[in-house]
């Protein structure tokens, strides 16, 4: 059938490039490490995944990328909240342009915006420098390189994932049925935790997700904002395949990963599919 | 012109067309009337070529339509949602269908002013759809297909979309564009008053099969089956089985009427073939009236029968009472024997 | 209803958490200090110095390249994607098409990025190809990437559009090749438009993925950026900073604009 000749490629592309680098990764994470160029032998050993049941350090990295995520979406879940509840009830008109606010930050470099951090939270940074002119502090206060520095950049980045589904959400909720709840005695708070919140309950749950998703597999944060000792999943990978040069051990942690990453991934297709 | 036979069509667990026949006459108003899941829907996709029946018989003038892709059948199709192309104005929209047939450019404009002059919207080729009003793009989706001259037009849903008080008149200005066109108009409604009033014949589906065919007037008098005496509203239908000559309404707990064919298994009587009558005239049956509620034209009555059996009772003067008990009667001519 | 005043000042604080470190970063870039975020006087000396950078040039230079080529392959990919999963219906292996598709979206960087360059060194030792690593496979990469946000934004567009717009060309004779390039293709567009500019900045912007499929000739501006961030920050970045947020501001008001007139 003619169909054949659009599916035929399509699945060609996404078998190649899909399918099999997650089978290509479960190959290497029973291979073993060696010197040589590319640095494995192939095999059949679960060294890796001994090494990484054993060792608590891969699994306290596994736990704080969880709890570092978890963190984060659920900062942002809360700062996104009445973000959207302010946004979808402006007038129409002015809906896009605040998409466009809420979007633009995302748009200017996601590098970029952890260097404004760098420059705000340094030793010599601005806050820093602000604090000591106001006379409110002597010596600089250690803000970068700390949990806090790693959480703000964190939120920061991810916040307009959890206010997009919530604001969609609110902004197709029926606005007779917040008028019915009042019409019949509710007052606005009530009216909120009794309707609101309730009806855009999944939205939020997908907001929550889609900041949890990536947030637990972040390298780049932690490398640049977080304290040394901030061990998480991503940054430990990192450093067994540029540093360590232990190509199974990395990809073992990548297939870690990924398992517990299954369980929100079909949570968030679900709640995409009911949508 | 158009012969259907033992069209067949499954969707799943689904039997949406259990072996349907149907013959429609050239130049002829057709309607097909059925609730939802009667398969009437199907079928108009089966006509336009949407679907591919499971088995059957299709063809068309004696030309076989099965082998033919949608884009080949000399047939069109209005849809319920119009389904007008977003990203073209009214005269491209309508152009559409006449580039595909290679119709030239002067030939096109000419068509197309006609087209619009035919359903009542001259010069409005540069507008948008959604410049529209409701019946405003219904019109560009009629001149759309009319332009292509079918020989058979299909219509689903033709008046959805529209407001109840657009509806009589764009019903009527239908008709009137389907006389002037002579083309033969199959339009599916799940409307009994928009297709007794519109079409020439109706065929009532029901579970993908037709449960019966005929002009309007015949299939609202004489309806075939139960199915039939309720789809078509107003009429009571009383169970019940013939003892002799005698058919004995099952809940009426009473003789009904005589003299009706031997396999008949129940009956319909219209609301307003029922007349009150004073208890000592002889009378049909008895009964309590339940409930009266004002039409405006008239009264109806809900009357419950000894047996249990509610009759619909369509009543001129001044109603009795609730509770009052009234005698029945009606003319063994309007008694219609159902058999299925 | 109407938000009550919590709602709105908790909204607009959050826009300021959102804006005011870009704003600061961008308007420390006119300040001659050469400590970043101090003020030294207006000056415009830092964008002389990031325009004889000619490391950082060079790789935006490489960055801009595989961001449009990248965006280019995920848009003919994405676009194919989104066509058969919002207009084929079912078909064998459905389920099987559609999670492969999205899987992109859910997996985390590291992961893409290290299954990618074991993929690449798999297939370089099987048949050769792709020979090395670097800009070539960065653009493979970011053109999968690419691709499974272009074909969600197309199968989105395509399924508010009705079934029936392609069934009435059909039934006014279009045959599907002629219905697909007169109505879906135009349907499509506009999704097709947003997935290259999508596709375009995350490509521009990912340094995760890139790193690890790129071989020593692959730098990307990100990779470069990432370097010096390491080190700590220096008012160049503060310069192409300004640079960037100016220019993708002018080119969201151009867009608004736009929309607005045509809406007017």
């Amino acid at each position: 059938m003619r169909r054949g000749f659009l599916l035929a490629p399509l699945w060609l592309w996404l078998l190649l490039f899909v399918a099999a680098p997650v089978a290509v990764l479960a190959v290497m994470a029973l291979a073993t490490p060696s010197d040589g160029v590319p640095p494995f032998t192939l095999g059949l050993r679960f060294a890796a995944f001994a090494m990484l049941v054993e060792d608590g350090y891969y699994v306290e990295a596994l736990f704080s990328a969880l709890r570092l995520a978890a963190t984060t979406a659920g900062l942002c879940l809360l700062i996104a909240y009445p973000m959207a509840l302010g946004m979808a009830g402006v007038r129409p008109r002015w809906r896009l342009p605040l998409l466009a606010m809420l979007m633009l930050p995302f748009w200017s470099g996601f590098l970029l915006r952890i260097g404004a951090w760098i420059g705000l939270l340094r030793d010599e940074g601005l806050i820093n420098r602000l604090l000591r002119g106001f006379g409110i502090t002597e010596a600089p206060l250690p803000l970068l390189y700390t949990e806090g520095a790693m959480l703000v950049g964190m939120v920061h980045a991810y916040l307009p994932f959890a206010v997009l589904p919530l604001f969609t959400a609110l902004v197709r909720l029926d606005p007779a049925l917040l008028e019915a709840a009042a019409d019949l005695g509710a007052r606005p708070a009530r009216v909120f935790f009794s309707v609101t919140l309730p009806l855009t309950l999944p939205a939020a749950a997908a907001g929550f997700l889609l900041v949890f998703i990536p947030a637990a597999g972040e390298f780049v944060i932690p490398e640049l904002l977080g304290p040394p000792e901030a061990q998480v999943i991503g940054r430990v990978l990192w450093q067994e395949f540029f540093q360590s040069r232990d190509w199974p051990l990395a990809a073992a942690l990548g297939l870690a990963l990924l398992a517990l990453l299954i369980l929100p991934m079909r949570w968030f297709q679900k709640l995409e599919a009911e949508q | 012109m158009l012969i259907a036979r033992g069209i067949t069509k499954r969707f799943g667990a689904v039997q949406a067309l259990a072996g349907l026949d149907l013959a429609i006459e050239a130049g002829e108003f057709f309607a097909l009337l059925g609730g939802s899941g009667s398969g009437k829907s199907t079928l108009l996709r089966v006509l336009a070529g949407f679907e591919a029946p499971d088995a059957g018989v299709l063809t068309l003038d004696g030309q076989d339509l099965l082998a033919m892709p949608p884009w080949a059948r000399p047939i069109n199709m209005m849809f319920q949602s119009y389904a007008l192309l977003p990203h073209m104005n009214v005269a491209e929209n309508i152009a559409y269908g006449l580039k595909r047939a290679g119709v030239a450019t002067e030939e096109r404009r000419r068509r197309i002013a006609e087209a619009l002059e035919l359903v009542g919207l001259p010069g409005m080729e540069s507008r948008k759809p959604q410049q529209l009003s409701g019946g405003q793009k219904q019109r560009v989706a009629l001149a759309r297909s009319l332009v292509m001259r079918p020989r058979l037009l299909l219509l689903d849903e033709p008046m959805a979309a529209l407001d109840a008080g657009l509806r009589e008149r764009t019903g009527l200005e239908l008709r009137a564009l389907q006389r002037k066109t002579g083309a033969a108009f199959v339009m599916v409604t799940h409307d009994q008053q928009e297709a007794l009033a519109l079409a020439d014949r109706i065929a009532v589906l029901e579970s993908g099969r037709v449960a019966q065919i005929g002009p309007p007037q015949e299939v609202y008098a004489r309806p075939a089956t139960r199915f039939v005496a309720r789809f078509l509203g107003a009429a009571n239908v009383l169970e019940g089985r013939m003892c002799g000559d005698v058919f004995e309404g099952a809940e009426a707990g009473v003789a009904i009427a005589s003299g009706l064919p031997g396999e008949t298994i129940a009956i319909a009587l219209r609301a307003e073939h029922i007349r009150l009558i004073s208890a000592d005239q002889p009378h049909c049956v008895r009964g309590v009236v339940e409930d009266a509620a004002f039409r405006g034209d008239d009264w109806l009555l809900i009357i419950r029968l000894p047996g249990g059996a509610r009759l619909r009772v369509a009543h001129g003067d001044v109603p009795p009472a609730p509770g009052d008990t009234v005698a029945l009667a009606w003319e063994a001519a309007s008694v219609v024997p159902l058999f299925a | 209803m109407k938000p009550g005043g919590f709602v709105r000042a908790a909204m607009w604080a959050g826009f300021l958490f959102l804006w005011l470190p870009i704003l600061l970063l961008v308007g420390f870039a006119f300040s001659a200090d050469r400590i970043p975020f101090q003020w030294g006087g207006f000056s415009l000396r830092w964008f002389g110095a990031l325009a004889a950078n000619e490391k950082l040039l060079a790789a935006a230079w490489l960055s801009l390249r595989i961001a449009a080529a990248s965006a280019c392959l995920a848009v003919l990919l994405g676009g194919g994607i989104g066509f058969v999963l919002a207009r084929f219906g079912p078909f064998r292996g459905r389920a099987m098409f559609g999670a492969l598709a999205g899987a992109p979206l859910v997996l985390p960087e590291v992961v893409i990025g290290l299954c990618l360059l074991l993929l690449f060194v798999a297939m370089e030792g099987l048949i050769g190809w792709p020979s090395g690593r670097g800009a070539f496979t960065i653009l493979l990469a970011h053109a999968g990437f690419g691709a499974a946000y272009v074909a969600v934004l197309v199968q989105a567009r395509l399924a508010e559009a009705e079934r029936s717009l392609e069934e009435a060309a059909m039934d006014l004779g279009a045959t599907p090749l002629v219905a697909f390039r007169s109505i879906t293709l135009p349907l499509m567009a506009p999704a097709l438009m947003a997935g290259w500019l999508l596709a375009f900045t995350l490509s521009l912007d990912d340094v995760v993925i890139a790193s690890f499929v790129s071989g020593p000739a692959g730098t990307t501006l990100p990779i470069a950026l990432f370097s010096m961030l390491r080190l700590g920050l220096t008012p160049e970045v503060n310069a192409l900073a300004a640079l960037v947020v100016l220019g993708v501001g002018a080119m969201l008001g151009v867009a608004l604009w736009l929309l607005g007139r045509r809406r007017a």
